[in-house]
């Protein structure tokens, strides 16, 4: 055991996949940083807000006002030099901040896909993508090897691994193979759609749909894997993020995932790949053919191998950690996010907020779009962390405006997964006596159903 | 390889031509068999609900500056109290039109010079004293619609012979004048384009997309019911957001017992709507009511329309007078307004996660 577990730290392998990946994943994220850009959503969603919802622990990080734009130009420029591999490590160390700065600013925004960026970047940062192929290579011979250890470009993989495989997990439940929800109420409103309309409207469809995905997800990793069906799998990768992007608005994600899922295929696939930009730009490909292997100091070899143990360690159990919370998950999402539970259920929330002079009983209610940006109050009212923030903010302003003895109490109702919508959290009980953290939030109602599975 | 680069190709093709959403109506094709016919709730929509509702009020609005122009030109109390007789049933009108703010309503901002209030009475006595004004200026949104004709024929004098009296200056019978056509005229703007193209464009976009008219109208007509109907009519004049009840925020304030009148139309009309009614009452088409009911969501369909039933039967305790409701017993607008709340829920929330369609004012991405 022991001496193949050397043996596998002691094997390399070319580093031509990796050079590809990291030119692959540089240009997807200028482009996403592009796309954002001239959606106007740096504005929308980072410059209008008069507030901001922040994660617990990192209330310190604080919109920028318009020096977002700068901290994307920031981004962006990084996303490039990462792409072209030119001082790459402080590229990647800037763009991981960068990126997860942006992503912390309001976790209104919080995507799985913006987390899984913020985490692969972060891996990133420990590899050695820019030994081969790159200009940092080019231009210093002695950081130039055609070979790599091969954990390097396992690393990855591992991380797309855990990410289908947790998505695939998390649909074993009976509301997505039972109900065949939420895509059994997403699905019909997709009629016009051409060709594919008119089949969405059937109900077997939904189910088609739900169980493929499950058995899609949970499988695929080792598809991609398996030399023998690793061309069969790719087809299926294509064919199931293209029907996402068609299905639903997923912005930059399926086309991500399609050029991550090229780091499965062997070092031939992508040495093919680089003869063909080599000879769009006329790079000399064969000066980076030198037959060299990186070989890491012992110490440095240490350190590496542990962060990325660590991070890896940390990945595969933070996914479980709803466990250690009462109530249903889809119901009180303590433990939701972070969890690679993508497109899992139709939540829909209203929340009314009441403030209340604890003394003289005298109260009003709240009208939110005087505080909130219509996509913020959308998000807030289902979940508990958000409305529970909000309450203090709500709190502090009233204050600010002369209220005394205040007391916030909010009316609120969720839907979840085709369910009539029922009260959510206790109305009669005053936010302000609750800070957050990471405890379980005795203030949810209880979820009057059973969702059976993982 | 080349069998990689070419799948790849292909996908990219794919996906250019998938990403270039949003252009247009679909042909939805036709032959409808398991689907819901989207084109024929849009026509039923158009056709016997809004077209009628607009081309009737539009009648309505016309007789209304008639009857200005006889009471400016003579004006005695027989001329005075057939023009309020008028201005009354106008504004009744007004509530079956007032949610459908689209197309040509939404561009001229329809609504909001029609019936933005409480007025600012002091800005127009300053207007007319000067005789010199621009009412189609947005600074001007309070200053005119059926809120101005509210003050000008009921609020400037405590008997009919006061108020006569004051238009024996000019300028008083130029503004209500002005008024009036002004409604008239942005009616017939609307009006016109129902009658013309726009009904075509509103039919044919069948498009899922927020851009689609069923999302719009959709989103238009909870918007209509959270913010005009139960905050605007119910929940500013009893103060629910401020804790203060506030009867100047009344609609039709210096008119006797109008409010009521105003508020049950408005709601009639929303009920109605949501059944696909039709403005002359003879039949009702496809709806929101039979979107849902196509889902497998009939209970939802029929706990909206009980909730309308608590609402109607709850206001049958407002007194004619919202005025005077929530200045002696503000605790039956409080009790209207929790009851217009619960429908909000339901729609906003139920009914809008039943047809899966967002209450769209961004379209960020999803996961």
């Amino acid at each position: 055991m022991r001496s193949s577990i050397t043996k596998y730290f002691n094997s390399y392998t070319e580093a031509a996949p990796l050079a590809v990946f990291r030119i692959g994943f540089g240009i997807m994220m200028l482009a996403s940083i592009i796309r954002f850009w001239l959606n106007g959503w740096i504005e929308k969603l980072y410059i209008t807000p008069k507030f901001h919802f922040s994660y617990y622990g990192f209330e310190w990080v604080k919109p920028l006002g318009d020096f977002t734009y700068l901290l994307f130009v920031i981004c962006g420029i990084s996303a490039f030099l990462v792409a072209i591999g030119y001082k790459y490590r402080i590229a990647i160390i800037t763009f991981f901040l960068s990126f997860t700065y942006i992503e912390l600013i309001d976790k209104t925004t919080y995507l799985n896909h913006y987390y899984f960026i913020s985490i692969l970047s972060f891996l990133m940062i420990f590899l050695p993508a820019n030994v081969y192929y790159s200009i940092d290579a080019w231009q210093n011979v002695k950081r130039s090897f055609q070979k790599i250890p091969r954990w390097c470009i396992d690393s990855i993989k591992l991380l797309l691994g855990i990410v289908y495989f947790y998505a695939g997990l998390a649909k074993i439940n009976s509301d997505w193979l039972f109900r065949a929800m939420p895509l059994k109420i997403w699905l019909p409103s997709k009629y016009d759609i051409p060709f594919l309309g008119e089949l969405m409207q059937q109900e077997w469809v939904a189910y088609a749909f739900s169980w493929s995905g499950m058995f899609y997800d949970l499988f695929i990793p080792f598809l991609l894997l398996w030399k023998r069906s690793r061309f069969f799998a790719f087809i299926m990768v294509i064919i199931f993020h293209v029907m996402t992007r068609v299905l639903f608005p997923i912005g930059m994600f399926p086309y991500i995932m399609i050029v991550s899922a090229l780091i499965f295929f062997s070092p031939k696939v992508h040495h093919k790949i680089l003869q063909k930009i080599s000879s769009w730009f006329s790079i000399r490909k064969g000066k980076f053919d030198n037959e060299l292997s990186l070989i890491y100091k012992p110490i440095e070899r240490k350190i590496l191998t542990t962060v990325v143990s660590v991070f890896f360690i940390i990945q595969i159990l933070f996914p479980w950690r709803y466990l250690l919370y009462p109530g249903e998950l889809f119901w009180t999402e303590e433990g939701f996010r972070f969890s690679w539970r993508v497109m899992l259920m139709e939540k829909a929330g209203y929340a009314e907020f009441k403030v209340v002079d604890g003394e003289t009983g005298k109260r009003f209610y709240v009208n939110n779009s005087d505080f909130l940006t219509p996509f913020q109050e959308k998000q807030m009212s289902f979940q508990p962390d958000f409305i529970l923030e909000y309450a203090h903010f709500l709190a502090e302003h009233f204050r600010k405006d002369g209220h005394e003895n205040i007391e916030v109490y909010v009316e609120s109702y969720v839907g979840l997964n085709g369910r009539k919508s029922v009260p959510y959290i206790s109305p009669d009980v005053n936010l302000l006596n609750f800070a957050d953290s990471f405890k379980h939030k005795t203030f949810i109602l209880p979820f009057n159903d059973e969702i059976k599975g993982l | 390889m080349i069998r990689i680069s070419k799948i790849l190709l292909i996908a990219s093709l794919v996906f250019t031509a998938c990403s270039t959403e949003d252009d247009g109506p679909g042909t939805d094709g036709g032959g409808e068999t398991n689907s819901f016919d989207r084109g024929a709730m849009l026509e039923n929509w158009a056709d016997n609900i809004i077209v009628p509702a607009f081309s009737n009020f539009k009648s309505s609005t016309q007789q209304l500056e008639d009857l200005t122009v006889a009471f400016t030109a003579d004006p005695t109390e027989e001329n005075l109290v057939a023009l309020r007789n008028q201005f009354e049933s106008s504004y009744i009108d007004f509530q079956t039109v007032a949610m459908f703010d689209l197309g040509k309503a939404e561009e001229v901002n329809f609504r909001r010079f029609l019936n933005t209030y409480p007025l600012a009475a002091s800005e127009v006595e300053n207007k007319i004293a000067s005789g010199s004004y621009n009412l189609e200026l947005p600074s001007s949104f309070k200053e005119q619609g059926f809120p101005a004709l509210d003050y000008l024929l009921n609020g400037i004098g405590d008997t009919n012979a006061e108020i006569v009296a004051k238009y024996s200056s000019e300028n008083y019978r130029n503004y209500l004048l002005d008024v009036s056509k002004r409604i008239n005229s942005l009616t017939a703007e609307v009006n016109s384009s129902w009658q013309g193209d726009y009904r075509d464009t509103f039919v044919s976009n069948t498009s899922s997309s927020s851009t689609g008219s069923v999302d719009k109208l959709t989103n238009k007509y909870i918007m209509y019911f959270e913010a005009f109907l139960r905050s605007g009519k119910i929940g500013y004049p009893s103060g629910v957001f401020t804790g203060t009840p506030s009867p100047i925020n009344v609609e039709a304030y210096y008119s006797e017992n109008l409010s009521k009148d105003l508020y049950l139309k408005a709601l009639q009309s929303t009920i109605d709507f949501f059944n696909g009614k039709s403005f002359s009452g003879g039949q009702t088409g496809k709806s929101f009511k039979q979107y849902l009911e196509f889902l497998e969501r009939e209970d939802l369909a029929s706990d909206i329309n009980s909730q309308f039933d608590v609402i109607k039967s709850q206001a049958t305790k407002l007194n004619a007078s919202l005025k005077s409701q929530v200045e002696t017993d503000n605790t039956v607008m409080l009790a209207a307004y929790d009851e217009l709340q619960k429908q909000v829920v339901l729609l906003k929330l139920d009914m809008v996660q039943a047809l899966s369609i967002s209450i769209n004012y961004v379209d960020s991405d999803g996961d």
